[in-house]
């Protein structure tokens, strides 16, 4: 056992740390949001001169070798300062997808250009019906000369409005819900026939319904095998649970942070409210939540490579659930702590709160995953 | 970060395993899987053939007889005990008074006292609490007056678990009434149970067995030999004594087991016209109370391996956090047994005394028992500091208010 982190991954988090405590104050925080794309562009471009968008590529491709515990590092510091930009859907979600699926000519092509900062990924798999179920996919891909022709439509494609290109899910056999026959295809955002609805999630983060009709692609556009593509998805939404999972701790962080300095400095009744021992344990509460929740990432991290998928998929859903409840406790008493200006927009334990909550229902929820966990109960 | 245990520490557990495996009686492992208190002939027993092989005293120091193992080994030692299951050693004697003897004590006292502790040659037990101080202890009244070379103690302790089958017990006493702060007038004196003036009264617990007592001392003369460090510095040695050891506070192996005995006997009980085991809503029960037990058990991890590398020994505040989950787990998961076994896990079978021969047996005993350790652990959130106490040591130690 080791729970210490080695030199290298020290730095790394100093140097993320450090970053964020530069640029990303809430009053900038508020600036970026309202910039066209919706987060900062002039920090995606330090997030590159960093490595941080190339840090778990191998080296070949441009990239510094890391591994889910550098994620995990990256992403704890990312939800300590709810950063907005499209880490996980670029790095995490897209550059799973292709380390795992694509080809070399794929990886030597695309990898460096995430790690540049030049390109911009989504992972276009959930439908509007589909809700929960990885396998309820209803977009097709039809055979069409050497390539395919694909029609249907995705929803809350995070970052689906400012991607370069989308990794979309489309059955290429088999009916809804059948495991088999669901193929990964990289799509040009701006090629004829995609046509994306941009939105603001209530975390304030981007998102975008997507709809495709007649979408044409080359064969070289498929990311691995025709209708094999289900392993894969559930390793991308198993890495994006391990990296969301790391950023709701940084996440609590913050809001536990924030709520101890409120509990000192808010006086009622001639006094901190903090000397209110209701206060002092709920608190406590939290902070017991925030560090159980903490372990649960550290799971969720190093299970991510975990070679036997039974066992990866189990402890990933124990972290899912594990860090859910966690953030949703640590969240909520956050709001609750601070009393009425908790409720408002501008001040920032609130943002906190909604990130986690966006966070709770993405790749299924607490119920879900625990509804998964009971299944396997023997 | 690696979150495995090393080969080498498998390799330990696997050791530990087979020999509890190859050496803790049949009988004895029985009557714990069916969730009864071991008795103490049980525990005398076990903790004999473990200080034969120089376990019992696991946590001492290896010039006072410790293997001399590494924190984690510890975790890896108390844990595979609670889930083979077998009797817990001797708090008393093996994570009080022994190492409180070894900080403490006098070279006499050592001789004396560490290794009839080791072999629970004397059974050891604890007179902290009062009537009139519970979690503020630092209250207490019973009080010891130097007469010549004798302390004359006078008062009562309560909740002194096990002090009916006690040789021995260890008091906190006020030595000074006119200290300027309540904690400067204490001391920590041995007791020999059977000095005249001692008496001993049965207090029955709500899950009607009786491991609790109320004890008086109305001018017990004690020799001055058997005070414990210096007169009036007893709460320095009570901080250390509550403060050490808390390697096995959250007692995970206790809740992994009582889970792995509840989903067991589910297999056999009906809901809804299939088995128990079936059930959804308690599978999905099961699930988040693994999900817990994991989380526990990885910061439990995380505290050991700090505790391993840090070098001035203080107590890791996060342990309180352990005592608060772990007690949490260690009733949600015995509720959890009591549970299965739904209306059989309500009658008493002990209180109605024997089965005669044309009568078939009342049982099933696992479902009684696993009714009483039900009742006896909703202590555990009380003892060893309620967990309201240790949030408030939480709230100074690291939140700062």
């Amino acid at each position: 056992m080791d729970f210490d982190l080695n030199d290298d991954q020290r730095l790394l988090q100093d140097s993320v740390t450090r970053l964020l405590a530069d640029r990303y104050a809430f009053d900038a925080r508020k600036r970026y949001l309202q910039e066209p794309e919706g987060w900062s562009t002039e920090l995606w471009s330090q997030y590159a001169e960093l490595g941080l968008l190339g840090l778990p590529f191998a080296e070949e491709y441009g990239g510094f070798g890391g591994g889910p515990v550098e994620v995990m590092l990256v992403m704890q510091a990312f939800g300590r300062a709810i950063a907005l930009e499209p880490y996980l859907s670029t790095v995490v979600l897209g550059g799973t997808a292709i380390k795992l699926a694509g080809s070399d000519a794929h990886k030597s092509d695309l990898l460096p250009q995430i790690g540049e900062g030049k390109l911009k990924l989504a992972f276009a798999h959930g439908e509007r019906q589909s809700r929960y179920d990885v396998t309820d996919v209803l977009t097709t891909a039809k055979a069409n000369g050497g390539g395919w022709v694909l029609d249907g439509g995705k929803s809350v494609v995070a970052h689906g409005d400012s991607a370069d290109k989308l990794i979309v899910s489309a059955r290429t056999a088999g009916e809804r819900e059948d495991p088999y026959g669901i193929t990964l295809f990289l799509v040009d955002a701006k090629a004829n026939g995609v046509a994306r609805r941009g939105y603001t999630m209530r975390d304030g983060t981007r998102a975008a319904e997507i709809a495709l009709s007649g979408v044409k692609v080359g064969k070289e556009d498929v990311l691995g095998d025709p209708g094999e593509a289900l392993p894969v998805i559930e390793r991308i939404m198993e890495a994006g649970i391990a990296a969301t999972s790391a950023e709701v701790v940084g996440a609590m962080e913050t809001i536990h942070s924030m709520t101890l300095e409120y509990l000192k400095t808010r006086e009622q009744f001639g006094q901190p409210i903090g000397r209110n021992q209701v206060l002092q344990h709920r608190s406590a509460d939290m902070f017991v939540a925030l560090e159980q929740g903490r372990s649960m990432a550290m799971l969720a991290a190093v299970s991510v490579d975990e070679p036997d998928p039974k066992e990866r998929a189990h402890a990933i859903s124990m972290a899912k659930v594990g860090v859910g409840q966690a953030g949703k406790f640590v969240s909520q008493q956050g709001i609750q702590l601070h009393g009425g200006i908790g409720m408002t927009e501008e001040y920032a334990v609130g943002h906190y709160f909604r990130r986690v909550m966006v966070i709770e229902h993405m790749f299924g929820d607490t119920a879900h995953h625990l509804a998964r966990l009971a299944d396997q109960v023997s | 970060m690696d979150l495995r245990f090393t080969p080498e520490e498998q390799a330990f557990r696997e050791e530990v395993r087979a020999f509890i495996r190859e050496n803790l009686p049949k009988d004895i492992r029985e009557r714990m899987y069916l969730g009864d208190k071991a008795s103490k002939e049980d525990i005398v027993t076990w903790q004999r053939i473990l200080n034969k092989k120089g376990w019992a005293t696991y946590s001492w120091p290896k010039e006072y007889g410790g293997p001399g193992w590494t924190p984690i080994q510890k975790m890896i030692f108390l844990e595979e005990n609670l889930l083979a299951p077998a009797p817990e050693l001797s708090g008393f004697n093996i994570t009080m008074i022994g190492p409180v003897l070894i900080q403490f004590g006098t070279e006499a006292q050592k001789k004396k006292f560490l290794p009839r502790a080791a072999n629970l040659d004397d059974w050891w037990c604890q007179g902290f609490s009062e009537p009139g101080a519970g979690s503020d202890l630092a209250s207490l009244k019973t009080s010891a007056k130097r007469e010549g070379d004798h302390y004359v103690i006078n008062g009562s302790k309560i909740w002194t678990s096990t002090a009916h089958l006690a040789d021995w017990v260890f008091l906190l006493v006020r030595t000074n009434p006119n200290a300027r702060k309540r904690q400067e007038g204490i001391s920590f004196i041995l007791v020999d149970m059977k000095t005249p003036g001692v008496t001993v009264r049965p207090i029955i617990s709500i899950d009607g067995a009786h491991h609790l007592n109320e004890t008086f001392y109305d001018d017990v003369r004690v020799p001055v030999e058997n005070l414990v460090y210096v007169e009036n510095k007893g709460w320095d040695v009570a901080k250390f004594l509550l403060g050490n050891e808390r390697t096995g506070i959250a007692r995970i192996g206790k809740s992994k087991e009582r889970l792995r005995f509840a989903v067991e006997h589910a297999r056999d009980m009906r809901a809804g016209g299939k088995p128990l085991i079936e059930d959804p809503a308690f599978r999905q029960r099961v699930a988040q109370l693994e999900v817990d037990v994991k989380a526990l058990e990885i910061t439990q991890n995380r505290v050991v391996s700090a505790a391993a590398k840090q070098q001035d020994g203080k107590p890791d505040p996060l342990s309180s956090a352990l005592k608060i989950k772990g007690s949490e787990l260690q009733q949600l998961t015995t509720e959890l047994a009591m549970d299965v076994g739904g209306p059989l896990s309500m009658p008493f079978w002990h209180k109605n005394g024997e089965t005669l021969s044309n009568e078939p047996e009342l049982g099933p005993d696992w479902a009684s028992e696993a009714t009483a350790a039900y009742l006896f652990l909703r202590a555990a959130s009380i003892y060893g500091g309620s967990n309201e106490i240790q949030k408030n040591i939480l709230t100074k130690a690291v939140l700062g208010l």
